[in-house]
């Protein structure tokens, strides 16, 4: 290798810092792996601590009942049905033995009466199963799991952006990046790479998503000729901020109609009761989301087009207790104190269900070598996630991503880099500096987030999709000619002219399996096609590059054996 | 349309000078909004942290009026918008570029904190009661407008003697954890230097999340070093009541 760029060289890359790559990290170290982790932010910046509600394990210390069998059937029911029945299974068994560990490692959850850890309710669970730290979850889940990773000796490469996965042959070689302080190239060279770069949400205009969220990991291991599955499925989450303008998009977490939040319409009518009068405001997202967008629609709406959420019933210390971040982030950013009115709600882009297609076992993708886990994985929520399910998903598949990576590594030699991938993917990052004119990245994301909004939004329909594929030409043929100012020096509108490309490519998967399904189900929903179609039940979509072209195909759903049929089919005991 | 002047900081290294930019307000925009807005239109080249928008992550600290604060929960209607609004980056550490600082000496300080590590043979039940007042400090997002602070460090530069009220908070939060066992004492009086902190409870002051630094933190921290030190018989009293709950 040309001495001209810094190099490393490990067993085990793990790309993203989130709960996903951290847990994978860990678990990888405990095997003997040398260990590198890469990240676009601070470590301890990802995405994963903003998460507030909590994560889901049927631990049973609150309703006793509870068990990884209901914990498997509520799971597979919220996706509707089309889950890797497999990962849906083993999550639901090693979600509780992965919430304990974090508590040995340093955690403090939030406790019972008898000194364990205490569980809220949530949408679509059947008990009371979600472990948290009153809102700030995700910021208990990542300290404790960086601090356990720094002590076991990982090397972190923070603020450095991975653009391009190498290859040997069939295999993943390493990865090509640069560091955003200095602009200075990198490269790893690694036997076995886990991506856990999180979500896309930052392709939609109105998002929950911080601006990480851009895809990459998908893009990259789609480039380098990975299958991405699922990819119609994004979640839009019932609560987002509306109001002021600024704040348009934050989340208000589940936990407020989990710790009893009632919704209600202009006209004070809680409107829950028309579309899901079991569970009313605990129904599933899905069918939350669309219920407020229905209302707004139909002129029920509250002033700034969303609907109120109000927790004011319950004791104004209860609520600073268990919601703290919400009244804070009520009272100085909307002027609203949530002790004594309501909030005003809408959807946001949250959460995608879709991603890479991997092993249930071990995480691993359709390239030798290259792993994925957490929201940049596909399978385990189907067609839908339950809240909750993703800090779970995040430990129990991370850690067997890690493993399964660490394992690799041992039974194969070093891989070899070429020359040839690292000059092209230099020449990619540096074209943007070239071009005398043409758009600023800015531009085109900002162009590329009101395509997704207005044309693959909650609901969806043959005409929007169809437009929307043909502006996403036209966007892509602009990101082309994309031009950046300044140098390469901490330079954002450079950063972001790579995150556009990423972008393009998972909003493109999005819409092409959007249009192909022809059916509603879950998170997707068609007006030209409402009804849930047993037929469509049975299979997913996989995206893959074909020769340059974006090609989709259905795949059928793995079939469930029957024992675990037997279960999805019986009910739950009622929570005590 | 109603508007504000950001004067922000622009430079790299050493050099560099505070440049006017004007952004059209919206309603409910925090400083973190006026800064993107002239990132988009007017500097596309302009360094910025950010992650959550949120006050989540602590990543957005810059000083806002000469301040410290987060700029995502800064709104600036509560700004006096007849003035400049002038935007700086961290004094306390090194300058990268524009409001990024390199902030990395905090990492290093705490990879020398002995991490948890519970008791031989505990039994893993705690009650409310008992981590209530670690999860106060467990709160903590890291934005490190507490270091940028405090004296110690910004107008003394001790950063190899000190290691600042953020690592107070985090050594307190696994001296207090019910089930811990390890001793971070001796630590805190030589490697971390608590000894330096005069208790003038200007990190308090700026701290987003509201961490009572000096009152919870320090000055319990700095009792345990008076006893472990110089009163080994308070000491052997906190370790017959337990030495956690003391
Ligand atoms: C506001 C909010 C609240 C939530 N609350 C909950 C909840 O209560 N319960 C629950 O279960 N789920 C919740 N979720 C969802 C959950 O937080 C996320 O799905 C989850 O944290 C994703 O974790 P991850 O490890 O997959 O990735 P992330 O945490 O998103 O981390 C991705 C990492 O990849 C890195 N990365 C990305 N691209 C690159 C690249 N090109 N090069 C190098 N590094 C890269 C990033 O820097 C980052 O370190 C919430 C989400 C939001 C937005
Ligand atoms: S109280 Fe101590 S740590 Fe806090 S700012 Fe003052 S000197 Fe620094
Ligand atoms: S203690 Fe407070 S001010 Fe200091 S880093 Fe933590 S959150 Fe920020
Ligand atoms: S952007 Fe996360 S705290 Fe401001």
């Amino acid at each position: 290798m040309t001495p001209k760029y810094e190099s490393h060289e490990y067993d085990v890359l793990i790309i993203g810092a989130g709960g996903a790559g951290l847990r994978a990290a860990i678990e990888a170290l405990a095997h003997g792996a040398r260990v590198a982790v890469v990240c676009k932010s601070l470590l301890g910046k990802a995405h994963t601590v903003m998460a507030e509600g909590g994560l889901a394990a049927a631990m049973g210390n609150v309703d006793k009942a509870d068990d990884w069998k209901t914990h498997f059937r509520d799971t597979m029911r919220g996706g509707k049905l089309l889950n890797n029945w497999r990962m849906a299974q083993l999550h639901a068994q090693e979600a509780p033995d992965r919430a304990r560990e974090l508590e040995q490692w340093g955690a403090l959850f939030d406790r019972t009466d008898s000194g364990d850890i205490m569980q809220r309710a949530f949408g679509g669970h059947t008990y009371k199963r979600l472990c948290h730290v009153g809102d700030r979850t995700g910021l208990e889940m990542i300290r404790t799991l960086q601090d356990r990773g720094v002590q076991m000796g990982f090397d972190v490469f923070m603020e450095c952006t991975i653009t391009r996965l190498l290859k040997d042959g069939d295999r993943v070689a390493g990865a090509f990046g640069y560091w955003r302080e200095s602009g200075r190239f990198v490269i790893f060279r690694a036997k076995a790479i886990v991506i856990s770069t999180g979500g896309i949400g930052k392709c939609w205009k109105i998002t929950s998503n911080s601006w990480e969220c851009t895809g990459d990991g998908m893009a990259l291991a789609y480039r380098a000729g990975a299958e991405l599955l699922d990819m119609e499925f994004v979640q839009f989450h019932p609560t987002g901020m509306v109001w002021p303008p600024g704040v348009q998009g934050i989340l208000v977490t589940e936990a407020v109609r989990g710790e009893g939040g009632i919704l209600r319409n202009k006209d004070g009518e809680r409107f829950m009761q028309k579309y899901d009068p079991k569970r009313m405001e605990l129904s599933t997202r899905d069918v939350v989301a669309r219920s407020i967008y229905t209302e707004v629609r139909e002129g029920r709406g509250s002033p700034h087009g969303g609907a109120f959420l109000d927790i004011s019933h319950k004791p104004a210390e209860y609520v600073k207790r268990k919601l703290p971040s919400m009244y804070h982030q009520f009272k100085e950013l909307a002027d609203v104190d949530i002790t004594k009115g309501p909030m005003e709600v809408g959807p946001t882009c949250h959460y995608v269900m879709g991603g890479i297609r991997v092993e249930a076992e071990t995480g691993q993708s359709s390239i030798a070598g290259l792993f994925a886990a957490g929201e940049a994985a596909a399978g385990l929520h189907g067609a839908n996630r339950l809240g909750g399910n993703s800090l779970s998903d995040l430990l129990v598949f991370g850690r067997r991503a890690g493993l399964a990576a660490a394992e690799h590594a041992k039974k194969t030699t070093a891989p070899a880099v070429d020359q040839g991938q690292i000059d092209e993917a230099e020449r990619e990052l540096l074209a943007p500096f070239e071009r005398p004119e043409g758009d600023s990245p800015y531009q085109i994301h900002h162009d590329l987030q009101e395509t997704m909004q207005t044309l693959v939004g909650i609901f969806r329909n043959e005409d929007d999709l169809k437009k929307a594929l043909a502006e996403l030409e036209g966007l892509k043929e602009r990101a082309k000619r994309m031009r950046v100012e300044g140098s390469r020096l901490f330079n954002p509108g450079w950063h972001l002219s790579q995150d556009v490309r990423n972008m393009l490519i998972v909003s493109e998967a999005c819409t092409h399996a959007a249009l192909a399904r022809k059916e509603s189900r879950g998170a997707h929903s068609r007006l030209d096609f409402p009804k849930t179609e047993e037929e469509w039940g049975r299979k997913n979509h996989v995206i893959v590059d074909r020769s340059g072209e974006m090609t989709l195909f259905e795949v059928p759903r793995p079939e469930i054996p029957d024992e675990l049929k037997q279960l999805l089919a019986e009910e739950a005991v009622a929570a005590k | 349309m109603a508007e504000a002047t950001m004067r922000i900081f622009r430079g790299e290294g050493e050099t560099g000078k505070h440049v006017d930019y004007v952004v059209p307000l919206v309603p409910g925009m925090v400083v973190l909004d006026a800064v993107h807005s002239v990132q988009a239109h007017q500097a596309p080249d302009l360094a910025v942290r950010w992650n959550c928008k949120a006050g989540k992550c602590g990543s957005c600290s810059a000083e806002v009026n000469g301040r410290p604060r987060l700029m995502c929960k800064t709104r600036m209607d509560d700004l006096p918008l007849d003035q400049p609004v002038t935007i700086s980056p961290l004094k306390t550490f090194p300058l990268i570029k524009d409001l990024a600082t390199d902030v990395s000496w905090n990492y290093r300080v705490n990879k020398k904190i002995p991490p948890f590590q519970p008791r031989p043979g505990v039994e893993w039940k705690m009650y409310q009661r008992d981590v209530d007042r670690v999860q106060e400090f467990r709160k903590c997002i890291e934005c490190f407008l507490c270091q940028d602070v405090c004296h110690v460090l910004r107008d003394h530069g001790k950063k190899d003697d000190f290691g600042g009220p953020r690592f107070f908070v985090r050594t307190a939060s696994l001296e207090m954890h019910p089930l811990d066992g390890a001793d971070r004492v001796p630590l805190l009086k030589k490697t971390l230097g608590i000894g330096f902190c005069n208790i003038t409870k200007c990190c308090t002051e700026v701290c987003p999340e509201e961490i009572h630094i000096t009152d919870n933190a320090i000055i319990p921290l700095k009792e345990r070093v008076v006893d472990e030190f110089y009163d080994p018989l308070a000491k052997l009293w906190r370790k017959i009541r337990g030495a956690k709950t003391a």
